[in-house]
């Protein structure tokens, strides 16, 4: 509830209080009442709270009367007590010091003898967000997980994930997430076990970047023990809590199919609920549990059908939009099983826009032998709709329908019907879907061009319509007999033509009749080549000098580039691919279902613009949040390792490290890392100091000693092993420069690969990929995602050279498959990257 | 959460605003004005640190402690589904529906009272010729209570009711599928409610929570009676102008009256002028040509059961008409509200309040409405 600035017509009516003098005139009044003991002082105080709260929520920075906020805060009178707190927590933050003066009364209210007054304290306490003051929270926290109030451990539960942000060693320190788990596995109060969950799943999530037992944590949450538990309490949870055990719920993964079947016959009921959010929330679990069992899946789809069009049907247009967007979902990924169920998608009058809009493209899904009249009937009928836009938009899925081949015949008279019309709009769409079935079907061109012939250009005044004329006059130009006279006159109106689009389709169909018609095309074609040398428009331009020097160098090569002949298309390319679709549906009931897009391209910042990492993206956990501290761990953690290596190991390493001349195998010291031009700067000293043991121990096997002798001798040829690529073990890049480098460099190589199944059920925790990753000297930089969508982030360098390799890793956990994006530095080298990365991917999970 | 579920965001949202008219009797502008620091305490009791607490008016009573501020109902047009019970209708007390669920009545002593109300949406499509192409029915019981101590109540359904359309869906999880003489595709129930005895006798019992919550939404494709029967036919009369013809026939008992019934009839885009003819001895008719949008608009207070009722206009075109102007015009569109009038035929048998005392005997409101979502014929 952050203060809203006042609109100018408001703050000027006399209820709106403004400007300074009005605060100060709030101090003095304060001040007078702090000490007052009369008997109406509360009401005079509550009098002043209000005009203070309200100025400060008309926009009015009233910050100044803090002290005197505080003074009159002694008191017994609960609402006083609740204005007082709201002030407080608006304007701590910002106040550090001052908020010291609260924490005496807050603390002394969290020992008040009303459960309320204590719950209030506590939380007004927890929301101070001053960093100083976190000390004073552990206490009255702990006190409050055991508080015999529920109210009161609600608000202690809720209150520990609020300290985790403020300081996340605090909340750790103090053991609060254990205590949180403890009381989520047994407290009487629902709301109290559903704060812990939020809380829990929020501290650990994030923990999680940094350790393995957060992650382990995490998949304890998602076990069998304690999904079970929380289902079989859902129904003393709130409708709001019901959501989230539920979607806890969509998460695990069941060991055997009795284990689907309880699940389902437990929550059968919630699918009657009157709240969507329950219905789509228990329809996730439904769909995620049976995705391996076609036909208990298909049963499930059977099943929700009804709840989902209740919902529809029942509250406001932007509640039934998002359940219709998940129905939407359902229709485009099972069509046939909604094809009987056609009239419920049909439009109604008082339909906004948006939903008419879905509904159209669902019954275009669904069209089949047995509906396909009825659909285009109706369709038909709202393509002289009012709303334009609407209007268009059921010619084109009338169009899209006919694509698909069912009752062809009458579509296509039904489309020339819509020509008749002589509405403007609904000809130029007319135009672009005849020339889209023209090109699927070819034998009905007579039909076609019979009526298509009748049409003046002149009334198509849209580029799209008129370009999809132009296309069917040159294309068919020995079947329309005006065909050479109706280009001829358009050819003449060069000039005022706008759209360099309408342009360039005349030149191809002017060139096109000349082939067919010669005698009669003859002279507009050097109408048109004139017209289009002269033209200012680049491609326009291009063409018709193409055209000129193809007809000046043999007109039988040109009759074979510009009249080839045509393959019918069969399919038209679909706009999107079947990989995404199933991302969304992985992400059923969220925001991308109604996005219509996978949840990583609206919340990765990446694909938002800038590419930049910042606190409040909870779920892109950064690998690199404080680059100093994780790269010094690993150096330590690697020269542990080091000592422990076998000697086989070490012989690799070896072996790589007297490859690489001069450049190092070692990160800079931690305080050194931000630039990386550091990378090339280091020192040898500073290498040698970093690696003392590591010669000394090679140097008991031959191979190595053979190169260290090799070393000073500059004409030592590396081991040739073409593809195979050795990677710099602790290569150093900062998350500016990646970025910078992701920006500039161009996509090497896209790729799909699948990964173990092993693999695939540890990447629960995608802490662990990372570190398997690391130990194949690929670096994570960034990683976010939530099951079954993981993305990463990586990186690695070339052993001996300054060339990056980066790599996007989209991780899907139900399919085992991941997708790569490898840009390069060096791109000739990116496919051994590539194959290597490939190969450290696949054994994740099986070590 | 950055990728949360947009349903919840929108229940959530929509029931905080249900929570706020509870108290405050009506939401609007001036309300919230009056109660900010009141509406300030209830979102920090219902939200904290952004996960939903507790949404429930009764739950929440123990943590608010400001009053409420009642402004003056019938100063102000009232928001909401609960606008139509504010017209028409006498049986029903004016200000019943813009209490606050918390606040004292000005004698100091609360009513005790309850409100069913059963609200259909119907969605009809006739044809040129008149047939019904598709008709549905949206309904919703809702239930306001201002009843102290939480009492039991039942809740009786027709006997005959029927769950499920028979043959069309696999699942069968209410015996009683077709047969009855009405016959829902399906329902979904407010969680206060128990469906125990449902499946014997319809009954629906429930101990409902302070203030207003849906008790059943329930949707019905089953064939109805219309209320109303659209004609409307549009002719050329002459080279640039053509006659149409509205028609409204009242299709339910006498002792019904619809109010705020409006027609709309786009018209084609040529249009330039349009001039009216109402029935003789019309009462409470308007009609209005929009320019803006080429609309024919004709508004009528009320239509008595049984009645009927005629327009005629003349339209004069800008330019000569090519060819079918049934496809520049139309389809017509119906607005309307019906007190007391339920399409469904779904009746609430009875309402039985588990007694406290001999005495004890609250006001009761059972109130049916109908209105119009999307009832459209076509040319």
């Amino acid at each position: 509830m952050a203060p809203t600035a006042p609109s100018p017509a408001k703050s000027a009516s006399p209820s709106q209080p403004s400007g300074k003098s009005e605060v100060s005139d709030l101090k003095q009044q304060l001040r007078q009442l702090a000490g007052s003991r009369a008997p109406d002082a509360d009401d005079q105080r509550r009098d002043v709270f209000k005009r203070v709260i309200s100025c400060m929520t008309a926009g009015i920075d009233v910050s100044a009367a803090f002290g005197e906020m505080v003074l009159c805060s002694a008191t017994s009178d609960v609402v006083l007590k609740k204005m007082c707190y709201l002030y407080v927590g608006v304007h701590a933050r910002a106040h550090p010091d001052l908020a010291l003066l609260t924490i005496n009364f807050l603390q002394r209210d969290c020992r008040d003898q009303d459960p309320t007054i204590r719950g209030l304290a506590l939380r007004s306490l927890c929301s101070l967000r001053v960093p100083n003051l976190v000390e004073y929270l552990v206490a009255p926290l702990t006190t409050g997980l055991k508080d015999p109030s529920a109210y009161v451990r609600m608000v202690a539960s809720v209150g520990a994930a609020k300290l985790y942000h403020i300081s996340t060693t605090t909340c750790l320190d103090a053991d609060l997430p254990a205590a949180l788990k403890a009381l989520m596995l047994s407290d009487s109060d629902a709301q109290v076990v559903a704060n812990c969950l939020h809380s829990l799943l929020e501290i650990w999530t994030l923990e999680a970047a940094n350790s393995e037992a957060a992650a382990r944590e995490i998949e304890t949450l998602y076990s069998k023990p304690v999904v079970f538990y929380l289902l079989n309490r859902i129904k003393e949870f709130s409708e709001w809590a019901q959501c989230h055990v539920l979607e806890l719920a969509s998460k695990f993964l069941p060991s055997d199919n009795n284990e689907i079947f309880d699940i389902m016959n437990l929550l059968e009921d919630r699918l009657q609920h009157a709240n969507g959010a329950v219905v789509l929330a228990t329809i996730k679990v439904f769909l995620h549990l049976t995705m391996s069992m076609t036909d208990v899946h298909q049963q499930v789809y059977e099943r929700i059908k009804a709840p989902l069009l209740t919902l529809v049907g029942a509250g406001s247009p932007e509640q039934s939009y998002s359940v219709l967007c998940h129905l939407h979902l359902l229709v485009m990924r099972a069509p046939m099983l909604f094809s009987s169920d056609y009239k419920s998608f049909y439009c109604q009058f008082s339909d906004p826009s948006y939903v008419k809009k879905l509904k159209l493209e669902m019954l275009t899904a669904i069209a089949n032998e047995s509906n396909t009249y009825e659909i285009v009937t109706e369709l038909c009928e709202y393509a002289g709709n009012v709303d334009v836009p609407i209007a268009r938009e059921s010619i084109r899925a009338v169009g899209k329908i006919a694509l698909q081949q069912y009752d062809v015949n009458a579509i296509v008279d039904r489309l020339l019907q819509f020509l008749e019309m002589d509405k403007d709009y609904v000809t130029a769409e007319t135009l672009v879907l005849v020339k889209d079935l023209l090109r699927k079907y070819p034998q009905w061109s007579h039909d076609c061009i019979a009526v298509v012939g009748n049409i003046s250009s002149q009334n198509i005044q849209e580029p799209k319509g008129k370009a999809a004329l132009i296309w069917m006059l040159g294309e068919y130009s020995q079947d329309m007999h005006d065909a050479p006279y109706i280009l001829e006159s358009l050819v003449d109106n060069w000039d005022e033509e706008q759209s360099p689009e309408v342009r360039l389709h005349l030149l191809t169909a002017v060139m096109k009749c000349f082939f067919k018609r010669p005698p009669e095309t003859q002279k507009a074609l050097g109408a048109t080549l004139a017209a289009g040398l002269a033209d200012t428009h680049q491609d326009v331009h291009d063409r018709a000098l193409f055209y000129y020097r193809l007809l000046q160098h043999d007109p039988a090569v040109a009759e074979r580039v510009v009249n080839p002949p045509k393959q019918a298309v069969s399919v038209f390319a679909d706009t999107q691919s079947s990989e995404i679709k199933d991302r969304i549906f992985d992400e059923f009931n969220s925001l991308s279902v109604v996005y219509q897009k996978p949840s990583y391209m609206f919340t990765d910042k990446e694909h938002r613009g800038t590419f930049e990492y910042s606190e409040d993206l909870t779920n892109l956990t950064v690998g690199v949040e404080a680059p100093e501290t994780v790269i010094s761990a690993q150096r330590y953690q690697e020269n542990d390792n080091d000592l422990l290596l076998s000697t086989s190991d070490k012989e690799d390493n070896v072996t790589r490290a007297s490859n690489g001349s001069s450049t190092s195998t070692y990160n800079a010291p931690p305080d050194l890392t931000g630039p990386s031009s550091l990378l090339s700067s280091q020192t040898p000293t500073e290498t040698a100091l970093i690696n003392p043991g590591g010669p000394t121990y090679s140097a008991q096997t031959n191979f190595s000693l053979d190169d260290l002798l090799g070393l000073g001798v500059p004409d030592t040829p590396a081991p040739p092993s073409p593809p195979a690529l050795t990677l710099n073990s602790k290569p150093v890049l900062d998350p500016g420069t990646f970025q910078k480098k992701w920006g500039q460099l161009a996509l090497s190589l896209s790729q799909e690969c699948s990964l173990s199944p092993q693999g695939a059920a540890s990447l629960m925790n995608p802490q662990s990929l990372i570190r398997h990753m690391q130990s194949n000297y690929i670096q994570c930089i960034a990683s976010g995602g939530q099951p079954p969508n993981y993305k990463f982030f990586f990186y690695g360098q070339k052993d001996g050279a300054t060339a990056f390799y980066l790599v996007e890793c989209i991780v899907n956990t139900a399919s085992a498959k991941a997708q790569l994006k490898i840009k390069a530095d060096d791109g000739t080298t990116a496919q051994s990257f590539s194959t290597l990365f490939q190969s450290a991917l696949s054994k994740f999970g099986l070590s | 959460m950055v990728n949360i579920s947009p349903s919840l965001l929108l229940e959530l949202l929509q029931r905080i605003a249900r929570v706020t008219k509870d108290y405050l009797g009506v939401l609007n502008e001036d309300s919230l004005r009056k109660n900010f620091i009141l509406v300030y305490e209830l979102l920090d009791e219902v939200i904290d640190f952004g996960y939903p607490q507790t949404t429930s008016t009764e739950a929440l009573k123990s943590y608010i402690f400001n009053e409420p501020i009642m402004v003056d109902a019938g100063r102000m047009p009232p928001l909401g589904p609960a606008a139509m019970f504010m017209q028409g209708s006498k049986r029903m007390p004016g200000t019943a529906v813009t209490k606050s669920v918390v606040a004292n009545e000005p004698g100091g002593k609360k009513r005790e009272e309850i409100f069913v109300d059963i609200i259909e949406k119907i969605s009809v499509t006739f044809s040129s010729s008149g047939y019904i192409l598709t008709s549905e029915i949206d309904g919703t019981i809702q239930m306001k209570s201002y009843l102290s101590g939480n009492p039991e109540i039942r809740l009786a359904l027709n006997e005959d009711l029927g769950i499920g359309r028979s043959g069309s869906s696999t699942h069968d999880y209410r015996s009683s599928s077709g047969g009855g003489s009405v016959v829902l595709d399906d329902c979904n129930f407010h969680e206060s409610v128990q469906l125990d005895s449902f499946d014997i006798d319809r009954t629906l019992h429930l101990i409902p929570p302070d203030g207003e919550f849906p008790v059943m939404n329930y949707r019905m494709t089953q064939e109805f009676k219309p209320p109303f029967r659209v004609t409307a036919l549009i002719e050329e009369a002459g080279p640039s102008r053509a006659e149409v013809l509205l028609k409204i026939r009242a299709d339910f008992s006498a002792n019904v009256t619809a109010n705020t019934i409006t027609v709309q009839m786009p018209v084609p885009s040529y249009t330039m002028r349009a001039s009216f003819e109402l029935e003789a001895g019309a009462v409470g008719q308007t009609t209005d040509f929009k320019e803006g949008s080429r609309r024919l608009e004709w508004n009528l207070k009320k239509i008595v059961g049984g009645s009927e009722h005629t327009l005629r206009a003349k339209l004069t075109f800008s330019q000569e008409s090519h060819g079918n102007l049934t496809k520049e015009a139309g389809p017509v569109n119906m607005n309307f509200t019906i007190p007391m009038y339920n399409a469904s035929k779904l009746q609430v048998r009875y309402l039985q309040i588990s007694k406290k005392s001999k005495t004890y005997n609250p006001y009761r409101w059972v109130r049916y409405v109908t209105q119009a979502n999307s009832y459209v014929a076509r040319l």
